[in-house]
């Protein structure tokens, strides 16, 4: 039972940054490998702002921590667009390797500026381990793992609806189909792009936030989700939403159930990426990924 | 003053000129042809007129503003709307939802319903396709789609590109009506068209094209009696 939330948990947060992933890859066609980056600096957010903030007398900690929240939101949101307009918009059109230089560039500079701001040493922080554990039975269950699975099963129905129902998702989906002839609609692709980076940096800061009960902080604190949730993505089927939800939640629960058998819990990576691995080799284009018609 | 003016247009793919300097005229309420073999740069034409594509030189005048440098999504809120070549629909999107699409810059969602439901009447079978998935519709339903949602956008003037492509002779027929039937509800139409018989006979206008140059133009009767045209496009 434990292990279940726990895997479901961690599946959650894999699913919400592979989000990001695969929603760039789908619509910039590009593979943004600074997306995990941008969760390290929602977390070093979170952390500055809740140091400051609980420090102010008479606000309650979840009301500060909640402000410290919205305001990483607000920076990574406005980090995801910055980041866009500045690097790699000017490439769109280019190869997809200089694209792909250009992001790894981009990840090891938002960790060197982390590392001017913060320094290189790990610090911890507990918010949402604040809220303890709770009882179901003879199990003992975080709280911070309840909330990351619910409010993350909620914002991803929210994303998915987002994406269905409104004009704006629409037009995500048609850019990602056939950017042209989405233009000759009248969809303004670079708004598109923008909002696309805009929500999966905010996505991001979810995942900043949920991820803190498990890691510590430190400039390279994005590196190890990053790879692990664009592993999902990959396995869901790049550019497939359902497909990344799916390979976070399956990637999740593997990484948790390995730890916690103690035969297999040290070859834990390599199984994920055996894991990838075999199901590219049986399904290359991933679980839930489209064969895309090839155009004239 | 026509209401789409192109002026010694220059279009490159890298070192390759695919249009050399070609300037034409579509006046309001015309049908406007464009004729020329497979690689003569028509759907490169449509394609820069509407901003997917960049001149090198020249000049786009629409209603009386130059559009040259306009982003896409402007041009297309300006009122010009284009049915692509090979349709182009969104394969992956309901049938429902690319029509919503061909709505996207309009505001009136009460307007939108009602010209949704008029496509689903001229048109009975997109209706009852409404929530599938457009990629499974046959040809002709997709080029059916593709024209409505194309009109979803009320355009002033629709560019359509051989919107007869691979169709059975009677849906061919079936288009070349709708054509001329929005035409006279007061779309201007410019048309690219590998059937040049049938898009001269109901053109006002033509012009031929050639490797990237106007080489004839003239009333599409006019044309359609020219013995090298006949010669060139309209086998003998
Ligand atoms: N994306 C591209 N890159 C390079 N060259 C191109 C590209 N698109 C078109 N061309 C070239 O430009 C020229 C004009 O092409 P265009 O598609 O405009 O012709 P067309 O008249 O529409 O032909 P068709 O009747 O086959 O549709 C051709 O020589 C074509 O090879
Ligand atoms: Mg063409």
């Amino acid at each position: 039972m434990a292990v279940a939330i726990n895997g479901l948990s961690l599946g959650a947060i894999y699913a919400l940054i592979a989000l990001g992933y695969t929603m760039v890859y789908g619509i910039a066609k590009m593979l943004n490998f600074a997306h995990g980056d941008v969760i390290m600096v929602g977390a070093y957010i979170i952390y500055t702002m809740c140091m400051f903030t609980w420090n102010i007398g008479s606000m309650p900690i979840w009301l500060s921590s909640l402000i410290s929240f919205v305001v990483a939101m607000a920076v990574c949101t406005c980090l995801g667009i910055v980041i866009e307009k500045v690097a790699y918009k000017p490439l769109r059109g280019a190869s997809p390797l200089a694209a792909l230089i250009t992001a790894i560039g981009v990840s090891y500079l938002l960790q060197g500026i982390a590392q001017l701001i913060w320094g290189a040493d790990q610090r911890t922080i507990s918010i949402l381990d604040r809220l303890g554990t709770v009882n179901l039975g003879s199990y003992v269950i975080k709280w911070s793992a309840i909330i990351t699975v619910v409010v993350g099963a909620i914002i991803m129905v929210c994303l998915v609806m987002f994406i269905k129902k409104t004009r704006t998702g629409r037009a995500m989906l048609a850019v990602s189909e056939d950017k042209g002839a989405a233009q000759m609609m009248g969809v303004n692709v670079n708004a598109i792009v923008s909002i696309t980076f805009a929500i999966g940096s905010g996505l991001a800061t979810f995942a900043s936030m949920f991820y803190l009960p498990i890691t510590s902080v430190s400039p390279t604190l994005g590196a190890m989700p990053g790879i692990k949730a664009f592993a999902a993505a990959v396995i869901g089927g790049i550019g497939s939403i359902p497909g990344a939800m799916l390979g976070g939640v399956l990637l999740g629960v593997v990484e948790v159930v390995c730890n916690s058998i103690s035969a297999v819990a040290s070859y834990t990576t390599a199984i994920e990426f055996a894991l990838l691995i075999i199901i590219l080799l049986v399904r290359p284009i991933g679980l839930l990924g489209k064969k895309r018609r090839i155009k004239v | 003053m026509a209401l789409l003016e192109v002026k010694d247009l220059q279009v490159f793919y890298g070192v390759i000129q695919a249009l050399k300097g070609i300037s034409f005229e579509v006046s309001q309420g015309e049908i406007v042809t464009l004729i020329g073999a497979n690689g003569a740069g028509k759907t490169t034409t449509m394609q820069t007129v509407i901003g997917l594509i960049q001149p090198k030189a020249g000049s786009i005048i629409y209603n009386e503003k130059d559009i040259t440098k306009m982003p896409s999504h402007k041009i297309v809120a300006s009122g010009i709307s284009q049915v692509p070549e090979g349709r182009r629909i969104f394969q992956e999107l309901s049938v429902y939802d690319n029509l919503m699409l061909g709505a996207y810059l309009q505001k009136d969602q009460k307007k939108i319903k009602d010209d949704i439901e008029n496509v689903f009447d001229q048109f009975p079978i997109l209706g009852e396709r409404r929530t599938q998935i457009a990629g499974t519709l046959s040809g002709g339903e997709q080029q059916m789609l593709a024209m409505s949602r194309a009109l979803m956008a009320h355009p002033t003037l629709l560019m359509m590109d051989e919107p007869s492509m691979g169709l059975s002779p009677l849906l061919v027929s079936q288009v070349f009506d709708i054509i001329k039937d929005m035409n006279s509800k007061g779309i201007t139409i410019l048309l690219v068209e590998q059937n040049a018989e049938k898009a001269l006979k109901i053109a006002d206008r033509a012009y031929v094209l050639e490797t990237g140059a106007i080489t004839a133009s003239g009333t599409g009767a006019e044309l359609a009696s020219s013995p090298e045209i006949r010669k060139a496009y309209l086998g003998g």
